[in-house]
């Protein structure tokens, strides 16, 4: 069966999301499995609205935002690159894998960075397989 | 200039740098440091007896590298105040301790030797970035010859070169003095072109044609050359003037060129410079020889661009110039509330477009004074004091320090005017006390779900 996988992403307001929004101007076409929630910013992300989507059935969770240095908020990407590296570990140890999560850096003038990023991670988690909470596809 | 220096709701400074900025839309503290000018400001007349008597001279800026100024001197004629400054690398007492022939001979007792810089804070509500840009440097297309050849100057100079007030007094010269009989104007220096820039600088189509009609004028019989990819004269009147340009009889030739080279092949290009081009109009390759070539540069964003935009927590496009809030519905304001754009910083754009883009950023600071209030984001967080344990976890995180401990309730406490919604505490609170507005856990969890549908 034809495994088209669900990819929950993350999107920071300024940098990323107007990113995407800049993608979608300029006409650039991504796969259909990214499904963007806009957050003010990706500091806002943390561990319990990943694992939630994950237990909700993403296959995969993209989270973006400013390049470092870049923040509109000075430092928050900073504490969702942390919180995502301290994330990874528990991925693997629970059986979800760690390459289910990833953090790119997309700045708002990168309009072609985002179908390139969607592009190489929807590959990636085609690769990994349907992930193991993913209900709809394992049919239970 | 002038009128901004005599209002007197205005404070001019000049010769003096941002070096801070901290705060929030309405409440900005700017550090501001003033540069010594080593002439007190309200004491000279500018009379100019001590650029008169100075004796040592240097490359005068504001003629690019063509003419010479003294040590003491004004940048340029209209320069506003009329009050000259002393370049500390060039001046005889800040190098070897002797000289100050322009204390001796200022009337007015100007000269302070002993000034030094001073650091000034000021409170702003609202800031209008005008930095401007940086003139494209065509060295670096060694093909064009520049800094190679006596004669091939960039637009900026053979503009100083026009001008009545410039090294030559208006008049066009080769560098051994005598006039020019052809010139080229080479379009698109360092625009359009995937090796330097790949955007297109707007202003240079039209001051090329512009210089054509001056040479035109000056000198009737040259003849000239304009070697273009496009001509774009996108504005009032601007395709009016390139008609009238071809009746005049200046060449186009719709072409980039290729080279600019001093080795001749024959008799009529002895001691010129050759053209390189291929004129795709006819389909052939040609050469032109002519006795001047200008450059049209264009126009790339200042060189320190970056640290501008760091200062102000701003972004930049991928061309490296100022980023505007949306490129069609707000190109004034930026995604720092209180913080708009004008002129070039942005982007590329001639006099007319930088004059509205100038007059809406002000009328966008006059509305929010006249209103005398400014509309706080409502995507901020607040505190459940009932919830929060009182770890502090978040007070360390928040960039903006709109965190405080409520020592008596044992509570966080979060300032709603210098919250800007990003988040960051909310995601940190362990025992999830915080709630960021319009970005709740719970409707986050929703949107997961249905976009997991």
């Amino acid at each position: 069966m034809n495994f088209e996988p669900n990819i929950v992403g993350f999107f920071c307001n300024w940098c990323s999301y107007a990113g995407a929004d800049l993608a979608g101007t300029s006409r650039a076409k991504y796969e259909p499995s990214l499904r963007i929630i806009r957050v003010m910013c990706s500091g806002r992300v943390n561990e319990s609205l990943i694992l939630k989507a994950f237990a909700a059935g993403a296959d995969g969770v993209l989270v973006c935002g400013c390049h470092p240095g870049d923040c509109h908020y000075l430092k928050g990407n900073l504490s969702a690159r942390r919180r995502i590296a301290g994330l990874k570990p528990l991925l693997e140890a629970v059986g979800i894998g760690s390459d289910r999560i990833r953090l790119e850096w997309i700045s708002a003038s990168e309009g072609p960075k985002v179908p390139e990023t969607v592009k190489s991670f929807t590959s990636e988690i085609k690769k990994l397989g349907p992930s193991p909470l993913n209900g709809r596809h394992n049919g239970s | 200039m002038a009128s901004v220096r005599s209002d007197e709701n205005i404070e001019l400074m000049t010769y003096s740098e941002v070096m801070d900025v901290s705060g929030y839309v309405g409440n900005f503290k700017v550090k501001i440091r003033r540069k010594p000018r080593y002439v007190d400001e309200s004491k000279c007349t500018g009379c100019g007896v001590c650029q008169e008597k100075c004796p040592f001279k240097a490359d005068n800026e504001f003629d690019v590298g063509m003419g010479q100024r003294k040590a003491i001197y004004t940048p340029f004629p209209q320069a506003v105040p009329n009050v000259p400054v002393i370049d500390r690398d060039v001046c005889a007492y800040f190098l070897k301790g002797k000289c100050r022939a322009c204390e001796k001979f200022c009337e007015a007792n100007a000269i302070d030797f002993e000034q030094t810089e001073s650091f000034v804070e000021v409170d702003v509500g609202s800031i209008i970035i005008t930095t401007g840009f940086d003139s494209f440097d065509p060295s670096v297309i060694t093909q064009y010859g520049y800094g190679r050849y006596d004669n091939v100057y960039t637009g900026l100079q053979f503009e100083r070169m026009s001008n009545a007030s410039g090294p030559t007094g208006g008049k066009l010269q080769l560098k051994d003095g005598s006039q020019p009989k052809s010139v080229a104007i080479l379009h698109c220096v360092g625009s359009r072109d995937i090796n330097y820039h790949e955007y297109c600088s707007r202003v240079c189509c039209m001051y090329s044609l512009k210089f054509s009609h001056i040479i035109g004028e000056k000198i009737p019989d040259a003849e000239i050359y304009q070697l273009y990819i496009d001509l774009r004269c996108f504005g009032k009147g601007y395709e009016e003037f390139y008609n009238r340009l071809q009746e005049e009889g200046v060449n186009f030739v719709r072409g980039r060129a290729a080279e600019v080279t001093d080795l001749s092949e024959n008799a009529n290009e002895e001691g010129k410079l050759i053209v390189l081009c291929e004129d795709t109009l006819i389909g052939r390759q040609r050469r032109i020889p002519v006795d001047m070539v200008v450059l049209s540069t264009g126009l790339e964003p200042r060189a320190d661009a970056g640290e501008t935009a760091k200062m102000f927590s701003l972004s930049r496009s991928a061309d490296g110039f100022l980023l505007e809030k949306h490129p069609k519905l707000d190109p004034v304001a930026t995604t720092t509330d209180g913080i708009f754009v004008a002129g070039c910083c942005q982007g590329p754009k001639d006099i007319p477009d930088t004059v509205a883009q100038a007059s809406a950023a002000a009328a966008r600071v006059l509305s929010m004074i006249s209103k005398g209030e400014v509309e706080i984001e409502a995507a901020t967080s607040v505190v459940d004091e009932e919830i929060c344990s009182g770890c502090k976890t978040c007070i360390e995180l928040c960039p903006y320090g709109a965190i405080t401990f409520d020592e008596e309730k044992g509570v966080a406490s979060i300032n709603e005017a210098l919250c800007k919604g990003c988040g960051t505490c909310a995601a940190a609170c362990p025992s999830g006390a915080i709630v960021s507005k319009h970005f709740t856990t719970e409707q986050i969890l929703a949107q997961i779900e249905g976009v997991l549908v």
